[in-house]
């Protein structure tokens, strides 16, 4: 049977993760690397890493993190953040990650998906989906918009459409971050996951609002999702990936406890 | 040397980082007289079967392959490797593959729920023997992800079973050809183990 995905998810900028971070055993909390490798042993299934450099003529140091975070671990990974054409696929991809993920540039252009499926497989293409809810409206008929720029600015998009056009265009995964869930530790947006779960054939990996590990178990079964992303819940040394499997293993979910 | 067969067929990184660290040095090549030569082929891939098999053909690749499959070579057939090894593939329009062992590569099953492709962590259910299994517990897991499956025409080449909607062959062996739907270089620990024993077998295989 399938194992649900457990997938922490590391912000870096000019090189170095943002988060402050306190982990024991030595790990340089700064370095992303070192925060893979520390993951990877820690029983990770995936990991993401997004790319919060401001300045778009820096990308060659993430490139640079891609490559050394390639030698160091042997589980699949996906880079997003400022991904904007195949060239940008291509650096990433070429750089050792298994999967690209774009948002913004893909809701703007969404021949994007099109093109880098064509090109790399629909197995690379992840679509990142920042969502946010509003009244139904007859533009948004599920009462979930689509926003862009990092949940800035919202663009008169339905979620769910968008969810099967990006299916339809031909990506292989959604990465579906809930904006209102997003930092709250309070739990995942499990009816907008549900919702869009249900609509398409894809995987769907749900993200924002992760606290505890009853919130992964929520999720992974109510909310319908085939992945969790996990960030502060595991950066802050809350949980350990450890414990929160062993929580979803005793509530009868299937996660991968051998590594 | 391990030749590493480039098709034109998804990023061959990993691969060469897996075995890199098993110390093994890995020559990733477009050229069949390099492959004809090998004394160990790893045959990777993702994407779809009809244009793996166009620039197979185009390529003069899967003239190669059978050359050193006849040999008695030892060869890893990976994802899109471990489909393309069959005779015909039903994705594409019935498209025609190597042939090298008899059956052919079929969709994973349809319906609501069930989410295609089958991508993530799963297990393999061992149902043979086989060199390239040596220490690895009933209970690992391997990294998946594929919407076809490999379904040979003979029981007795499949060494492994996984459930995905269907209970499918994930590893197939046959003399000196082992093929796993999987990525061993996106699996772990256990990943690394079998590649570890591809490098070690010498392509013997008594069922």
């Amino acid at each position: 049977m399938l194992s649900k995905r457990i997938i922490p998810c590391l912000d870096v900028r000019d090189g170095r993760t943002t988060k402050g971070i306190k982990f024991q055993n030595n790990v340089d909390i700064g370095d992303p690397v070192a925060m893979a490798r520390h993951y990877y042993e820690a029983g990770a299934d995936e990991l993401v890493f997004y790319d919060i450099t401001a300045s778009s003529d820096r990308r060659d140091i993430m490139i640079e993190v891609v490559r050394r975070v390639a030698a160091a671990i042997l589980i699949p990974f996906s880079v997003g953040g400022g991904i904007r054409n195949l060239q940008d696929m291509r650096a990433v991809l070429l750089a050792g990650a298994e999967k690209v993920s774009v948002n913004t540039a893909a809701v703007l252009e969404p021949n994007l998906i099109a093109a880098g499926a064509k090109d790399f497989g629909s197995q690379c293409i992840v679509l990142g989906m920042d969502v946010k809810k509003v009244e139904s409206s007859e533009a948004i008929p599920s009462g979930y918009e689509m926003v862009i720029h990092g949940g800035r600015t919202p663009m008169g998009i339905d979620a769910l459409w968008w969810a099967r056009e990006a299916e339809r265009l031909g990506a292989g995964e959604i990465c579906l971050n809930s904006i209102d869930a997003d930092g709250t530790q309070a739990g995942y947006e499990l009816t907008l996951t549900r919702m869009i779960s249900e609509a398409v054939s894809i995987p769907v990996i749900a993200s924002g609002g992760a606290g505890t590990p009853e919130h992964l178990a929520e999720v992974l079964t109510g909310g319908r999702a085939d992945a969790a992303l996990i960030a502060s819940m595991v950066h802050y040394g809350t949980y350990s990936i450890q414990e929160i499997k062993d929580y979803l293993h005793q509530r009868g979910i299937p996660v991968r406890l051998l590594w | 040397m391990v030749v590493i067969i480039d098709y034109r067929a998804g990023n061959l990184t990993s691969v060469v980082r897996s075995l890199k660290v098993l110390g093994a040095a890995g020559e990733v090549t477009q050229d069949p007289a390099v492959v004809a030569r090998a004394a160990r082929v790893v045959f990777p891939g993702v994407g779809a079967a009809g244009k793996a098999m166009a620039i197979l053909k185009e390529l003069k690749l899967d003239q190669a392959l059978k050359t050193v499959f006849d040999k008695g070579v030892p060869i890893l057939g990976i994802c899109l490797g471990a489909q393309v090894v069959l005779e015909y593939s039903d994705e594409n329009d019935n498209t025609r593959c190597l042939g090298l062992l008899p059956g052919r590569t079929r969709a994973l099953p349809r319906r609501p729920g069930l989410k295609i492709p089958h991508m993530g962590w799963n297990q393999v259910r061992f149902l043979r023997g086989h060199p390239i299994f040596k220490g690895l517990p009933e209970s690992a897991e391997y990294y998946f992800v594929h919407s076809y499956y490999p379904s040979p025409a003979q029981e007795n080449m499949i060494l492994g079973v996984t459930e995905h909607g269907v209970t499918f062959p994930s590893v197939m062996g046959w003399r000196n050809l082992v093929a796993t739907q999987f990525h061993p270089e996106k699996s772990g620990r256990f990943g690394l183990q079998l590649l570890e024993n591809f490098l070690a077998w010498d392509g013997s295989y008594a069922e």
